[in-house]
């Protein structure tokens, strides 16, 4: 697969404050790739420096082999950017918003597309509103299907779900993954970790600046399991071999770390070895959220 | 090109829909401005031998309503994209600087010129001015409002609050406006400020303009077209090379 997105020692500083410092990162096409950190970490300046919105002092980033920067009209063709800041022009309609958007890129008649966008984003009826008129999660859709009129092969989302409530997240999400699902790469940034979890398959953390993790969803989750095994045992009392391995207790099960598969069948024979028996046994697998949380600890420390 | 001509139309739309306050508002200042003036000065004053006062007054008046007008449809619409942040939604899009730079100027030069044609259509009910060289009279109208409308976006990129802007325009521009002869002929200053005003580039903005109302100026509209050729050239290659650096717009 070729290369969607791609990032080479992208270096950003704004005052004292380093935003950016030195960030390679790849981005395929066809992926649907969550960039994750906490506020502050860097993802709207990464995302800003693809946009042509932000100047990195140093380092290049490129869209669909175009440079962000010597190809910048060719860069801007290829991605559309949905950015977080809630944001419209009050003088126009929904349509007529969309319209001049398509214009922007170079689009006359758009309309076909501009009524499958309003379709698929539940702003049909809204077509004529004024901006000013609509509610913040309809000036959300709107900002969606600004991003989306030139139909660029890479779509980016900085936080699209924040404050949105749950019909448009599930609308979005429905429709965002039918458009990877039709070829287009699509780069979400999200802080609500499940919704990561469910629709990406490679995520990449940013902390202060920097990438301190990058892989497949499915590996990224199993490098840093925080795998759990539950028990619950008869008589209630868990042997005191285990007792160095509990993490927490819930609902009369004991969440032992399974830090790897071939400690099971040892701490298995430490509940016989003390006369225990079975009732439950259950694996707990890691989540996104847990994984998260591994990551940016463990690199603080 | 079509990206231009969209924000191009973008423009104008955005100053007619709100057309009570981008342009009758100025048309009537304006018509108000020549019915005080004109009252109390036209039996004193006689600014070019054989031209009535208020004939001379509404060349002036009109020049000026253009610059003003054209200068605070670019800066206006350029800070409040920016202070909203809907500006990122052009910022985005594969528009060239030219296309940029030349949309936002001639949408206000276009809304410099409809000001323009509004003073003269309500002034000339009251005295029809000559009008001796027509192409005078549309070269200066474009070229004046090109020059303050460049300013307009000069302001617009630099300003981060409103306050800078209007400060920007109430001590540069609105001096540079009044004290530039639309109300008198320089020729009556003291040699002083008859210098000065030699020194500011809405004086023959003005002063060429009313050449071609009544063939008569304060200097050559050579001289006029020279100096506001080249002040426009000016300001257009340092504004292009602010947004080729992306001063103030891409951080």
């Amino acid at each position: 697969m070729s290369t969607a997105i791609r990032f080479s020692a992208v270096k950003k500083r704004f005052g004292d404050f380093e935003a950016l410092k030195g960030i390679d990162l790849e981005v395929r096409e066809g992926e649907f790739f969550a960039l994750l950190g906490p506020n502050g970490a860097g993802k709207t300046t990464l995302i800003s420096v693809l946009g042509g919105l932000t100047r990195p002092d140093s380092g290049s980033a490129s869209v669909m082999g175009c440079d962000v920067q010597a190809d910048y009209r060719a860069a801007r063709r290829q991605v559309g950017i949905v950015p977080q800041e809630l944001t419209f022009d009050p003088f126009f309609t929904v349509r007529e918003t969309l319209v001049f958007q398509s214009g922007y890129f170079g689009l006359r008649r758009n309309d076909a597309w501009i009524d499958e966008l309003l379709e698929n984003l539940g702003l049909a009826d809204k077509a004529n509103a004024n901006m000013r008129a609509l509610s913040g999660g309809m000036k959300r859709r709107v900002m969606v299907a600004q991003a989306l009129v030139h139909k660029p092969p890479v779509i980016v989302l900085d936080e699209p779900t924040a404050g949105v409530d749950v019909a448009l997240r599930q609308t979005l999400w429905a429709f965002v993954q039918r458009l990877n699902d039709e070829g287009h790469t699509i780069v979400l940034t999200t802080h609500y970790l499940e919704e990561a979890e469910t629709l990406c398959n490679r995520i990449a953390m940013l902390k202060q600046g920097e990438l301190v993790a990058l892989d497949d969803k499915v590996a990224l989750m199993q490098s840093h399991s925080t795998r759990l095994l539950s028990l619950r045992l008869l008589p209630d009392a868990l042997p005191a071999a285990l007792q160095p391995l509990l993490v927490s207790e819930r609902d009369g099960a004991y969440l032992l770390r399974l830090d790897d598969c071939k400690q099971l069948e040892p701490m298995l024979a430490c509940v016989r070895e003390a006369g225990v028996s079975l009732r439950d046994i259950e694996i707990v697998q890691p989540d996104l959220e847990s994984v998260f949380l591994d990551v940016m600890g463990r690199k603080a420390g | 090109m079509q990206g231009f001509y969209t924000l191009f139309y973008k423009e104008i739309l955005r100053f007619w829909k709100v057309s009570f306050q981008t342009v009758a508002a100025p048309v009537l200042t304006a018509v108000l401005y020549l019915l005080i003036f004109s009252h109390v000065l036209e039996a004193h004053v006689e600014a070019y031998p054989g031209v009535r006062y208020t004939a001379f007054l509404i060349p002036g008046l009109a020049m000026m309503s253009m610059l003003q007008n054209a200068f605070a449809n670019t800066s206006s619409s350029l800070i409040q994209s920016k202070l909203t942040g809907n500006i990122v939604f052009i910022l985005l899009p594969p528009l060239s600087r030219l296309e940029f730079f030349l949309a936002y100027v001639l949408a206000a030069i276009v809304r410099g010129l409809v000001v323009g044609a509004g003073v003269l259509l309500f002034t000339s009910l009251f005295v029809l001015p000559e009008l001796k060289h027509p192409l005078w009279v549309l070269a200066f109208a474009l070229l004046g409002s090109g020059v303050l409308a460049v300013l307009g976006m000069i302001a617009g990129i630099w300003a981060e609050k409103f306050d800078q802007l209007a400060a920007f325009q109430n001590f540069i521009i609105v001096p540079l406006t009044f004290l530039s002869g639309v109300f008198y002929s320089i020729h009556s200053l003291p040699v002083f400020w008859l210098g000065v005003s030699h020194l500011n580039p809405v004086f023959y903005m003005i002063d060429g303009f009313r050449y071609g109302f009544f063939g008569v100026g304060d200097v050559s509209p050579w001289l006029s077209l020279s100096v506001v050729g080249s002040t426009f050239a000016l300001l257009t290659l340092f504004t292009l090379h602010l947004l080729r650096t992306g001063y103030k717009l891409r951080h």
